[in-house]
Formats: structure tokens, C-alpha cells, sequence
């Protein structure tokens, strides 16, 4: 046995040149073997790739889809996000307990299946949704979560689970998946047609100087939601002298109600590859890395499907379309479940092979990013509209959208509405028309860019979404008037709390002090003071943590402040002179009571 | 920080009460540390309920009362609620009172296995009656143990194990003549 482990992991080692950059590969490559990356296993991968124990099990902790325990050999990953607590997370999970006769958490007694929850997995749109290993089944109900786990006793087999196919490609044989696109409008920039190699032949023909201008002409600015200017970022990037540069895109779509990169990436891959060639053109780097995320890995074979045609095609590859000099290539890193890693300096670290702790910046990453060299880290959209720009022209995009914010924007519009899914619309388009376009169902709040953003009340329907007003990296989740909005801000804390890599101490320590604070006040136990406390630990986490997880964390709360103020100070009174209401002596002393016997006398 | 209740409407000289409670004594070192300073502060302040003098009650209102130690026992919450309603401005002195401090080491074992820890399975125990003390005078012991604003409203804080003798006068001085303290950087800095 041990022998056969050492085999293994060499040979899994030995596919990624035995080098502790491609951490990451290895681990997974060990896991989808053993089901688990053990305590052996991982001294075998320090051994033989020239790092430590402690590095690799740095990696095997950090990540959730990581596991240093044998799991079962089906693992149920139950999507616990908010949209999918509304459309009915709690009966499905019981559904599910009851039907396997464990709890969340446990694996059944023969070792066959492990029952989890997960965050948002990008089915925000179809939930609730799961995991079953890499297979996605979604629109859960109690009675489909009862027969699929009645399947799955039967054949252990995830794959078999996909009765029906979705729309698109999801019926390709690479993909076969019961997930639904879900487009509802088909915008002019990523959902037209698109001739593979047409957007690169333009580009091509122009100095890699001119690809920038055009790109910086069209002020085309981050999808992920910062909104910094794509143009100038390949500027920095290509202006830092350096003998290598590299391309990143960043398919972490992890912001919980987000799903718009899962559809590009489904149905125009080619786009989205093509415009991280541009990219690679533009600032002289000849490799680029797709990071996408472990919840999206039914969607890889069809991606390197995709990568695999652009090679032979002479779309990858050495002198791309006979360009003497312009060598570029594109790999797939998949990562293993961290919201974190989204953030651009976390995901750089992942690609390198460590945890997914974010980076001090400055330096920023197109100075100095993947193995210290100047990288430009992008969404994937930015890159889909890269490559229709060049297609198409700046003047062409410039003149989509609001004037400031130029082009469209795909949303991922879910919650309570009767349509949910992306919708490609211009920038300036504002909320009440999303609204009105989603059918949403007598709305009371929406959350415009996710929960790392506030959410907002009826007074604010009238704003546009555009960097100068309601920014989004995509997210657009509608709460009907009916919604509890001070447990929505609570669970979303809860998930920042889950998803902090721990290394600020505001952040790790900070936002369960506001959780804390939140449940006082939520439970009827807090004064007025407690409010101008939330504000002001809110501030510190804001200010003092160095990576947007721990500067946004605080967003559904001072959000729920903000905009819904009277639902918190309806909660709170003031109290008699100084005693906290919190503190219950009956209850601490109860322990000793037992032990000795007697009764408090200041009880 | 709250200045809501700092009063200053005192007749007479304004009084200080201070306590230990699940304390080491070393924050009531600290303050005999201002040195001469307190000839000068006993000038204009009289010292109510404290171990400076040994009252032990309260015998009026006091302007500021100053807390060292958590509470570990029922009597610490008590006292700390006594001065609560006794003092207009509280202080938590040090950080046993700010966080629990070493006592509150034991927050994550069982009531149950720290009394037996210490009264019949250390090493170097004699017992042979096998009983853990349990006379009326004890006061009962808290399930873990708190920090001061965890069981009454603390309205200043002076971080330091033990703080410097130049924060605790900081304070006085500023609360004493009705500004918001500002301890030094160099008095909150430990490292």
C-alpha cells in the first residue's frame, strides 16, 4: 500500500516536472486518486518536489475541496447561499440528512457518500443547487434531493444523475450537464456572433502600442467589478521591463450571486481565449493562465477541448498566425474552493502554488505579480469585450453605454423574480428597469454587485449601473418585501467570517466581534450604543485589512444600517443604569451550582 | 469610548473608588507608580472604597471607579455591578479587566476538570480526603471567565499588563478636569 501511494505521487508529480509551483495540480492529482491528500502523502510531495510538510499542508488546509480525511467516494456539496436558502435550502438539506441518515458534515457509515455544504457555486439562477463531485444538479426540491440520493446508493455514479441536458453547449459531449444558460437578452458585445480568429487576425495587423490604444480609446474598465481601466492596466503591465510577462484571468466566480462567467465560458470560451491572446499580444507575454474556479470543473474538458482547437487552428501556440515573433499558449488552473482567491493577489498566489493569501499591494500585480513578474490580472468578461473591441472597433464600443461607463454589462440577476439569469445590457440601465425586465416579484431590496456591496432599499431603484453609481462585478439579487433583511445581512457576514483566510487580524477577529454585536441587537439585547459600535468596528475592518474580502466584509451590515436603519433601531432600547442585559448570572454560575451544590446568593 | 455619564457636578472634592477583581494586584502597583504624582492628585480627589485606604464599601457616589481583573466568581460580578451603580465613570485598568487576562486561560476547560486539576490530579497534591473546597464563604465560580464590558458598561479602557503608570495618570488627569484622554503612542505600544 505504501508502495503503491509512493508510486502514485511520483508519477502525479512527475506529470507537473516535479515543481512546487504547480502545488496546486499535485494536490488535486493526489486527491481525485486517494480521495484525500494523507499525512504520508503529503510528506512524499515535500520530498520529492523540494518543499516542507508544513507548505504542503498549508495548501491541503486552506482550500475546502481539499481534504486531509478520507471522504466518501461521492461527495454532495449542498450550495448554501442565500438564494438558495430562499428557494428552499433548509427542506432539501433535511431531505437529504434524512434520506442518507446523516447529518451535514458526516459520510455514511460504509464510506460511500459525504453530505456538505459549499457557498454559492454559481447556480443562482437554478437554485438550489449542488455538487455531486464535479456534477452540478440544480432546481432542487425535497422530493428530487430523496431520489437522486436513492440513485446515487444505487450506482454511485454523479454523471449518471444527468437525465436531462441543459440548453447550448450543455448538451456538448464534453459538457453534458443539466445546467441551464439561462440568457435572457443577448447584448451586442459578448452574445453575438463570433468567428474564432477574426478579433486576433485585426490585432495582429496593428503594433502591440496600438492594440493599447485602442483598448485604452474604448475605456473599456474591469468586469470584475473595480472597474479599473483595462487599457492603462496593459500599459503598466507592458512599460515594466521584464523578460517575462503573463496573462491571468481570473474565473474565480465567487461572489455569491454571480454566474455570469459560468455562460461565457460555456458559450464563448473561444471569445473570452482569444481576448487573453490579444491580451498576450498586447503586453508581451507568451503564457496565460485561466484560474477557474473548483465548482466550474465540469466545464474543463470542454475548455481544454477548446484551447486544443485554438493550437491546431495556430491560434496558440508558436508564431501565431505566422507572426514571427508572438508565441503564446493558455492553460487551465483549476482552484479548490476559496472565495478569496478571487481577489487578484490571492489568485496569484494560488497559481504559484500557496495558499490563497492575498498579496501587500503596491506593488501592484502588472508591476510585479505571477512569480514576481508583470502580470495583468483580468475578468472574463473584460476579456470577451477585449476581443470584440478589436473586432469591431473602439469608436463602435464607446458608443454603448452611459457616458462614462461604456459597453454592456452581463448581470446575473437572481432571487425572487420570475426571470432569472444574464442579461446583457448597456451600462446606465437602471436598477427599476432590471427589475422590470427580471419580472421581479414585488421588490423590497436588491443587492447590486453581491454582498461585498450594500444593499439597496425602493428609494434607490432609480440609480443606473455604471462605475459612477451603482458598480457590479455582476451580481443583481432581488429580495421580495417579504425578506427578513437584518438575517440576510447576518448570513452574509457569516460567509465573509467562513471565507477570511485569517491573516488580518481585523478581519479574522473584527467581523466576528460585528457578528456578535449583530446578534445582540437582532435578538432584542442591544442599546442605541451598540449601533454606533457596529459603525465604527465596520470602519476599523474597512481601513485596516489589506485585501477587499476584509475591506467589503462590513458591506451588509453598514449596508442594513444605512439603508434600513429603522429595522435596527426598532430593535434596540436604552437600558437601566450601565447593566448589560446580555449577562446572565444565573446562567454563568450554573456549573458551579452543580458542582458544589448550593445556590448563588446573588442570584 | 462613551463620555455620556462623566459628571462633573460634584460638590465636593470628586472621589475615586478602585477594585481588584480576578486580579494580580499589579495594576493597583501601577498606579502607586505615578510616584509623587499622587500628592498631587490626592490634593483634589478623595479616595473612596479602595485597597489604597481598605474601605470596603461604598459610602456615597463617586466620580470614577477603577476596575482591575475580570470576573471569575460570582462576588467579582457583585462588586463590579456595585460600582456600576455607584461609580458616573468606569475604567477598566489592564488587561485581565480589558480581555480576562491569564485567568481567563481557563475559558476553554470545563469548570469540572480545572477544580479537579487543581485539587486532586496536579502533581504535588496532597489530599487525601479527595474534596474540593466548598465552604459558604466561596464565593461560586463562573462558568469561564469575563471581561469587565462583557458584564456591566465599561466607559474607558487602559490597555497594558500592566499599563504604565503615565497612561493610568493620563486618564485621571484628563477625566479629572473633563477632556477625552489621550494616552501617548508610546504608552499603548508594547512591542
Amino acid at each position: 500500500m505504501k508502495q503503491a501511494l509512493a508510486t502514485v505521487v511520483q508519477e502525479i508529480c512527475k506529470k507537473y516536472d516535479f515543481d512546487k509551483q504547480r502545488m496546486m495540480d499535485i494536490v488535486l492529482g493526489v486527491q481525485g486518486r486517494f480521495g484525500c491528500i494523507s499525512v504520508e502523502a503529503m510528506d512524499l510531495i515535500a520530498e520529492m518536489v523540494g518543499s516542507h510538510r508544513v507548505e504542503v499542508e498549508s495548501v491541503v488546509t486552506f482550500y475546502s475541496f481539499l481534504s486531509l480525511k478520507p471522504q466518501g467516494k461521492v461527495v454532495i456539496r449542498l450550495c448554501d447561499d442565500i438564494v438558495d436558502w430562499m428557494k428552499g435550502y433548509d427542506a432539501v438539506a433535511d431531505a437529504m440528512s434524512k434520506a442518507l441518515g446523516i447529518t451535514m458534515g458526516e459520510t455514511t457509515s460504509d464510506g460511500a457518500i459525504t453530505l456538505t455544504k459549499t457557498p454559492c457555486i454559481g447556480m443562482s439562477d437554478q437554485a438550489p443547487a449542488a455538487l455531486v463531485n464535479d456534477v452540478v444538479v440544480t432546481n432542487l426540491s425535497p422530493e428530487r434531493a430523496q431520489d437522486l440520493i436513492h440513485n446515487l446508493r444505487r450506482h454511485l455514479d454523479p454523471q449518471q444523475l444527468v437525465t436531462t441536458v441543459g440548453d447550448g453547449n450543455h448538451s456538448h459531449p464534453l459538457i453534458r450537464s443539466m445546467v441551464r444558460n439561462n440568457i435572457r437578452r443577448r447584448g451586442p458585445v459578448h452574445f453575438a456572433d463570433f468567428e474564432a480568429g477574426q478579433a486576433l487576425k485585426a490585432t495582429l495587423a496593428m503594433d502591440p502600442e496600438a492594440v493599447i490604444a485602442t483598448i485604452r480609446a474604448s475605456r473599456l474598465r474591469g468586469r470584475g467589478g473595480a472597474g479599473f481601466a483595462t487599457g492603462l492596466k496593459w500599459e503598466l503591465c507592458r512599460n515594466t521591463p521584464s523578460d517575462r510577462r503573463y496573462v491571468l484571468c481570473n474565473a474565480d466566480e465567487g461572489e455569491p450571486g454571480t454566474f455570469k462567467d459560468r455562460v461565457l465560458l460555456t458559450e464563448c470560451a473561444a471569445q473570452v481565449f482569444e481576448g487573453m491572446t490579444i491580451a498576450g499580444y498586447a503586453i508581451g507575454a507568451d503564457t496565460g493562465i485561466v484560474y477557474l474556479r473548483g465548482e466550474y470543473a465540469y466545464l474543463r474538458p470542454y475548455l481544454e477541448q477548446v484551447l486544443e482547437e485554438r493550437r491546431a487552428n495556430g491560434l496558440l501556440g508558436r508564431q501565431i498566425q505566422g507572426h514571427p515573433s508572438f508565441h503564446f499558449d493558455i492553460r487551465i488552473q483549476m482552484g479548490a474552493g476559496a472565495y478569496v482567491c478571487g481577489e487578484e493577489t490571492a489568485l496569484i498566489s494560488s497559481c504559484e502554488g500557496h495558499r490563497g493569501d492575498p498579496k501587500n499591494r503596491p506593488p501592484f500585480p502588472p508591476q510585479c505579480g505571477y512569480l514576481d513578474r508583470p502580470t495583468i490580472v483580468n475578468n472574463v468578461e473584460s476579456f470577451s469585450a477585449a476581443a470584440r473591441i478589436m473586432l469591431k472597433g473602439a469608436p463602435w464600443f464607446e458608443a454603448i453605454g452611459s457616458e462614462r461607463t461604456t459597453g454592456t454589462k452581463l448581470l446575473s440577476v437572481s432571487g425572487d423574480c420570475r426571470k432569472p439569469g444574464v442579461y446583457e445590457v448597456p451600462f446606465g440601465i437602471s436598477a427599476r428597469e432590471v427589475l422590470e425586465l427580471a419580472e421581479a416579484d414585488n421588490p423590497g431590496a436588491v443587492l447590486i454587485g453581491g454582498p461585498c456591496r450594500q444593499m439597496l432599499g425602493p428609494d434607490r431603484f432609480s440609480g443606473r449601473i455604471c462605475y459612477d453609481d451603482l458598480a457590479t462585478g455582476g451580481a443583481f439579487i432581488i429580495f421580495n418585501r417579504a425578506r427578513n433583511k437584518l438575517a440576510i445581512a447576518e448570513r452574509y457576514l457569516d460567509f465573509f467570517i467562513d471565507e477570511s483566510c485569517g491573516h488580518c487580524t481585523p478581519c479574522r477577529v473584527g467581523l466576528q466581534l460585528l457578528k456578535n454585536l449583530v446578534h445582540k441587537v437582532v435578538t432584542g439585547a442591544g442599546e442605541p450604543s451598540d449601533l454606533a459600535e457596529m459603525r465604527r468596528l465596520s470602519n476599523i475592518i474597512i481601513q485596516t485589512s489589506r485585501c477587499g474580502l476584509g475591506q467589503a466584509a462590513p458591506n451588509p451590515v453598514l449596508g442594513a444600517l444605512e439603508n434600513f436603519s429603522a429595522l435596527y433601531t426598532d430593535l434596540v432600547s436604552e437600558r437601566s443604569p450601565g447593566l448589560l442585559s446580555t449577562f446572565d448570572l444565573s446562567r454563568a454560575v450554573v456549573d458551579a451550582e452543580l458542582r458544589v451544590g448550593r445556590q448563588s446568593k446573588y442570584v | 469610548m462613551t463620555s455620556s455619564q462623566e459628571a462633573t457636578n460634584h460638590p465636593e472634592k470628586p472621589r475615586i473608588a478602585t477594585v481588584s477583581l480576578a486580579g494580580c494586584f499589579g495594576c493597583h502597583m501601577s498606579i502607586l507608580d505615578i510616584d509623587e504624582r499622587i500628592l498631587a492628585l490626592a490634593e483634589i480627589v478623595d479616595f473612596a472604597r479602595s485597597p489604597i485606604n481598605d474601605y470596603k464599601t461604598f459610602d456615597g457616589r463617586c466620580t470614577v471607579g477603577i476596575i482591575e481583573g475580570g470576573c471569575c466568581n460570582e462576588e467579582n460580578v457583585h462588586v463590579l455591578e456595585d460600582f456600576r451603580k455607584n461609580c458616573d465613570v468606569l475604567v477598566s485598568l489592564g488587561d485581565c479587566a480589558i480581555n480576562g487576562g491569564i485567568p481567563a486561560m481557563r475559558n476553554n476547560i470545563p469548570l469540572r476538570e480545572c477544580l479537579e486539576e487543581a485539587y486532586l490530579k496536579s502533581p504535588g497534591v496532597y489530599n487525601p480526603s479527595g474534596t474540593i473546597p466548598n465552604d459558604e464563604e466561596l464565593p461560586l465560580l463562573l462558568n469561564r471567565v469575563y471581561p469587565c464590558n462583557e458584564v456591566v458598561k465599561i466607559d474607558h479602557f487602559i490597555p497594558g499588563c500592566p499599563p504604565p503608570a503615565d497612561a493610568i495618570f493620563e486618564v485621571l488627569s484628563a477625566l479629572l478636569a473633563g477632556r477625552t484622554p489621550a494616552i501617548a503612542y508610546g504608552d499603548l505600544k508594547y512591542d
